[in-house]
């Protein structure tokens, strides 16, 4: 078990080797939900209300955690596609390591990616209203989501071939972010799609943060039950398929 | 007799869809303390070999055991016992070399301080020791195969499997790669080398198996290997048939091997090239004979893997 601690602490490490390497490209990554929050507070914040800032902000938080799968996914693909994790593979170390690894590693990232987020928009004017224990619980629930979509983004990445199917994924992270109640209530929307909105994943977590930091917005029934239970949802299916997949040996 | 380092029998592997089997009844068997070379053209499972009995792929039908261990069943033991050096320099090019040896000692389960005193003595090894503070990123082809050997030497396996070292490599990188494995055969690892190069081969193996659409077709030291399939051969053109016909006999009686002609052309294998070059010129000249063309050349792998096949074949259709 220790061995298993430490080897995960060590292939952790190894990515926090990568910031400190290339750190432009971790800094432009956190930076760059800042920049979305601040392109469609700025645009719709005036036609919508002036309290859409308010309202935008914890969907803005689900939506940086969402944003993570693609990290990720990509970190996870260049490994296999150079050979690293064949290579780790081959090391007599526990190869649930090599995940837990991975894991901690983005875990932290996505940490300091919504702490960073939380200075924007508190440095703009947001704040949340309901104590700081409620404030600990959302972050908690979003930290929670993170992890849930941190065994996509690994299956992902471990299931796609190539850059073509990586830039699929980037793609397609857009239109499921855009529906959801990150941006707007799903209840303006057209039935039909406030539907599928109302039953995305994001929109429970971010329904539910808005709850517990006293922000604006209508929070439909079960929203805090849902917001736990969907990532583990998630993760209950896809972190035995990422487990399974990094076990298989017939690549 | 002591156990062999790599034991394979009848080792079966077909990819899921793939029409043909990678691997069709591999026998392999590996004597402790050499280098050994699998030689085959590029698809002809040498890598699929290396994968498996590496542990990174199970085998569908057969038994591999490595370093004492069942690759099936003792995956983790035989882990702890192997180096892999891949065919794809398979190290982390945005760390430093450095780094890159520290964090494969460390997943060795080396301490700390262990795991940075065998890198730099590695980088030294592999001269390196410039170029360790470097992201691998900025390598040359040559230096990132050798950092690649250096982290399948971290905790001096019993086992090597260096999977084709010097495809894609221009020759100066290749030689640098080739010094180093010499290197390493001097300290007594048990290599397996994977080449397409019949080359490679015989610069480094002790002994050579030829690989043909997943077995082993031919199995020797890298002489009993040449002796079946003459090391070189002599291209020699005439004006005209009639011509190469006079010259025949006179060439045959040269050659290490069945001549083989082709309307005003003859090819014979030979074992000393200067030699049977200077014995045919003065049995041509005695001859009368004036060839237009005269070339001397190595037998490319594909003629090899022909010829191979092709006595391979007879054997069937005679034991049918």
């Amino acid at each position: 078990m220790t061995a298993v601690l430490e080897e995960t602490w060590v292939l952790a490490r190894r990515e926090l080797t990568h910031w400190r390497q290339q750190p432009v490209g971790v800094i432009v990554n956190w930076l760059f939900t800042v920049m979305v929050a601040l392109m469609f507070g700025g645009l719709f914040g005036g036609a919508i209300g002036a309290d859409y800032f308010d309202y935008l902000m914890p969907g803005m938080f689900a939506l940086a955690m969402f944003f993570g799968v693609e990290a990720t996914m990509t970190a996870v693909s260049t490994d296999a596609a150079k050979g690293v994790t064949d290579r780790f593979r081959s090391l007599p170390i526990n190869s649930a390591s090599v995940v837990l690894g991975r894991c901690l590693a983005d875990l932290m990232n996505s940490a300091v990616g919504l702490a960073v987020l939380v200075g924007a928009a508190a440095a703009l004017g947001w704040r949340w209203h309901e104590g700081l224990g409620s404030a600990l619980a959302a972050f908690g629930l979003l930290l929670l989501l993170r992890f849930a979509l941190l065994w996509v983004g690994i299956f992902l990445g471990l299931v796609v071939k190539g850059p073509e199917s990586v830039t699929m994924v980037q793609i397609l992270v857009w239109p499921v972010g855009f529906l959801s109640g990150v941006f707007v209530d799903p209840d303006t929307m057209p039935a039909w799609l406030g539907t599928i909105a109302q039953w995305n994943p994001l929109s429970a977590t971010a329904a539910a943060s808005r709850d517990l930091f006293g922000n604006p917005g209508l929070v439909p029934d079960h929203a805090l039950l849902l917001a736990v239970l969907w990532p583990l949802l998630l993760t209950a299916i896809f972190l035995p398929l990422s487990v399974h997949r990094h076990r298989r040996l017939n690549s | 007799m002591a156990e062999p380092a790599i034991a394979a029998h009848g080792v079966r592997k077909t990819y899921r869809g793939a029409p043909a089997p990678a691997l069709d009844g591999f026998d392999l068997e590996v004597p402790r303390g050499t280098v050994y070379g699998l030689l085959g053209p590029n698809g002809a499972g040498k890598t699929t070999a290396v994968r498996i009995l590496a542990t990174l792929m199970r085998l569908d039908a057969g038994r591999a055991v490595v370093a004492g261990h069942d690759v099936t069943t003792q995956p983790a033991q035989v882990r702890q016992r192997i180096g892999l050096v891949g065919q794809y320099a398979a190290v982390d090019e945005i760390l430093s070399g450095r780094q890159n040896l520290v964090l494969f000692g460390r997943l060795n389960h080396l301490g700390r301080a262990r795991a940075a005193t065998r890198a730099d003595e590695l980088l030294e090894r592999f001269g390196l020791t410039d170029a360790g503070g470097k992201p691998v990123a900025k390598y040359s082809g040559g230096m990132r195969r050798r950092l690649d050997l250096a982290a399948g030497l971290i905790v001096s396996p019993e086992v090597l499997f260096v999977d084709e070292p010097t495809t894609g490599l221009d020759p100066q990188a290749r030689q640098e790669v080739w010094s180093a494995l010499r290197e390493l055969v001097a300290g007594g690892t048990t290599v397996l080398l994977t080449t397409q190069y019949l080359e490679e081969a015989d610069q480094l193996a002790s002994r050579i198996a030829m690989l043909w659409h997943g077995r082993v077709v031919s199995e020797g030291t890298p002489d009993e290997l040449k002796a079946t399939i003459g090391e070189d051969w002599i291209d020699l053109a005439f004006a005209d048939p009639e011509q190469a016909g006079r010259a025949l006999p006179a060439v045959a009686a040269h050659a290490d091997g069945e001549p083989r002609t082709e309307q005003h052309r003859i090819s014979v294998p030979v074992r000393q090239r200067t030699k049977a070059l200077i014995a045919i010129s003065t049995a041509l000249a005695a001859e009368g004979v004036e060839p237009v063309e005269v070339n001397l050349r190595r037998p490319t792998l594909d003629e090899v893997f022909l010829d191979l096949h092709r006595k391979q074949g007879d054997k069937q259709e005679v034991a049918a």
